[in-house]
């Protein structure tokens, strides 16, 4: 990716952005609201149109049809649509699509794809439900599924845990993690909880307005002073064994020991 | 792996419960026989059974109806008949897809300024046009290119807007030129008011009895709108998630969207040209079909178009049947069912269920 920018309403949200992530890689995008990372993971799956230069395995992505990205790429939206009317098995079926013409009916790979992806992701008791019973953490799982169907290599997500409590938010990223090694699948995922991204991703990319400001291994971009400079906020990094925390300080309490001191 | 394997076959979309097929197939052909036996001129089922069989030549079959039942029967009601089922069919297939597309439970065929646009070309056929002119011929002609010229002009509006050009883009551009559409209407009625009478049955909806020559002539609109619609029915529901996800999952939104409202426009056009009008039908019964089955939309636009069939031709035997030899406007009849299972159907779904 080089100096890929992004102007929406007159406004540029992605500013000459320059990354790469390397095949079977964790890329965490972090960084305050606002900072474009969604807009960025958006470029990525050509849903805004932008500037600059985006090479997926060594083909530019305007030279991809919108099947064939489909094909490399799979996304994992913050908020995904799920009509409630429809059935799990029909949604992770709908991870077929980039595979199908537009008149064609799924065939027998399909079906095993789908089914491979129900049965990874424990959703097959569940798989005759409609959306619209499932809760929260099920829901999330069965999108994931449908990304999984979609066999892409790289698979985009926008803040997987948003909206899932601790355990389920460990879950999901532990599976994620497992997913990546079994099939090599590359993450670039949306982030906002960094002591679970510095424990999942090997490599942070830390935007804000727009702006690369820090990219490396999550110990050398979660600084107090970065998180500081760019989130505004005031907290303590500590170690724990070899795992980093980040824990909020009240302003004016005194700093803990620091994992540097 | 073999696990999986072993589960293929149970992983599919929901096919139609054999008992739903059936039970829509039933309802259609119960719908048929009623409406080709009812009518003021009496016609006894077994005779029409004969004269059917006398038609398709089997052997030891003959007629027992007189040559004026013949032609009762064969030049006027039955082309009735399947001209309420074609229409009923297209009404509820373009009503669906309309659904489908932009996501939002309460669009009809209309949505997008057919219905005006249709209504401004017939009334102005009525007003201006020379009575040798305008009949049967003209006026069809004229609704229906007054219906594609506006929904073309939503089409443009819809495009120039400069916001994100996503569903609710075209249907606001619907609401616009239908406002306009309907100006220009009452105006060119009002200026002519002795036509009045005319113009508001026409807008109620009617199917004619003009023997073969309406179906003929819708027919070839009707047939590539349903092919096209049905063809890309996996893909309405893949834009059930969104033109984002839609698109991230490889579809060219914007073509098959276009593709889409296209036929549904063209057939619901070509079925407005020589019914007028005609509510309801496309909101209720992709509703009833979803509510009772629950399917998603490769299911339900097929569905629906038998449902529909069947329901029209109902409501057309309502229609001239109830007070007879007086005909109530079928817009009367479909929106007098529609209007209470519709405040079912708002009492019943929760949101985003399109």
């Amino acid at each position: 990716m080089r100096e890929v920018s992004v102007w929406l309403g007159g406004r540029t949200v992605v500013d000459r952005v320059s990354a790469s992530v390397a095949e079977g890689e964790w890329l965490a995008l972090i960084g305050p609201n606002g900072a474009g990372k969604t807009t960025l993971l958006r470029a990525v799956a050509r849903l805004v149109p932008f500037a600059g230069e985006i090479v997926l395995r060594g083909t530019p992505l305007r030279a991809l049809s919108r099947a064939e990205l489909s094909r490399l790429v799979a996304v994992v939206p913050q908020e995904p649509v799920t009509p409630p009317w429809m059935t799990v098995s029909e949604y992770v079926l709908l991870g077929r699509t980039p595979h199908l013409g537009p008149l064609a009916k799924e065939g027998r790979r399909d079906r095993e794809a789908a089914a491979r992806a129900l049965e990874r992701l424990d959703l097959v008791p569940l798989a005759e439900r409609p959306l619209g019973t499932l809760s929260g953490g099920e829901r999330q799982r069965a999108v994931v599924a449908r990304a999984l169907a979609q066999e892409a290599a790289l698979v985009l997500l926008d803040e997987p845990t948003a909206s899932l409590d601790i355990g389920h938010q460990q879950q999901a990223l532990e599976l994620l993690d497992a997913l990546r090694e079994e099939s090599g699948l590359t993450l670039v995922a949306a982030m906002h909880d960094l002591t679970l991204a510095a424990q999942y991703a090997d490599r942070m990319v830390l935007l804000e307005t727009g702006r690369v400001v820090a990219d490396g291994a999550p110990g050398d971009v979660l600084t107090e002073q970065a998180l500081a400079a760019h989130y505004e906020a005031t907290v303590d990094v500590v170690s724990v064994g070899d795992r980093i925390a980040i824990v909020p300080r009240r302003r004016g309490a005194p700093s803990a020991t620091s994992r540097s001191s | 792996m073999s696990v999986a394997a072993e589960r293929v076959g149970e992983v599919r979309a929901r096919g139609l419960a054999p008992l739903w097929a059936a039970a829509a197939l039933a309802f259609l052909l119960g719908s048929l026989v009623v409406g080709v036996l009812a009518g003021p001129i009496d016609l006894p089922a077994r005779a029409v059974l004969e004269s059917a069989a006398a038609h398709l030549r089997v052997p030891g079959f003959e007629s027992s109806l007189t040559a004026t039942e013949e032609a009762v029967l064969w030049e006027i009601r039955v082309p009735r008949v399947v001209l309420a089922a074609l229409v009923g069919a297209m009404l509820a297939l373009a009503g669906a897809t309309y659904q489908g597309v932009f996501r939002n439970p309460l669009a009809d065929p209309y949505l997008l300024g057919v219905a005006a646009g249709a209504g401004l070309g017939a009334t102005v056929a009525i007003a201006y046009l020379p009575d040798g002119l305008r009949g049967q011929r003209m006026l069809p002609v004229a609704a229906f290119v007054g219906g594609t010229v506006a929904v073309v002009l939503t089409y443009a509006v819809g495009r120039s807007a400069r916001r994100e050009r996503d569903a609710a883009t075209f249907v606001l551009a619907g609401v616009t030129v239908t406002a306009f559409f309907t100006a220009l209407q009452t105006f060119v009625q009002q200026q002519n008011s002795e036509t009045l009478q005319e113009v508001y049955a026409w807008i109620l909806g009617n199917i004619p009895s003009t023997g073969w020559s309406d179906v003929v002539l819708v027919l070839p609109y009707l047939g590539v709108a349903a092919v096209v619609i049905l063809a890309l029915r996996r893909v309405v529901d893949v834009l059930a998630l969104g033109d984002d996800e839609a698109a991230s999952l490889g579809v060219d939104v914007r073509r098959v969207r276009l593709a889409l409202v296209a036929a549904a426009t063209l057939g619901t056009a070509a079925a407005v040209a020589v019914t007028g009008l005609i509510g309801f039908v496309g909101i209720i019964v992709p509703h009833t079909v979803r509510l009772l089955t629950g399917v998603g939309y490769r299911v339900l636009l097929p569905l629906s178009a038998v449902v529909g069939a069947g329901f029209l031709v109902l409501a057309d035997v309502v229609a001239r049947t109830a007070l007879s030899p007086a005909e109530i406007p079928l817009g009367v009849v479909t929106a007098f069912f529609g209007a209470p299972f519709f405040a079912l159907v708002l009492r019943t779904s929760r949101g985003g269920s399109a």
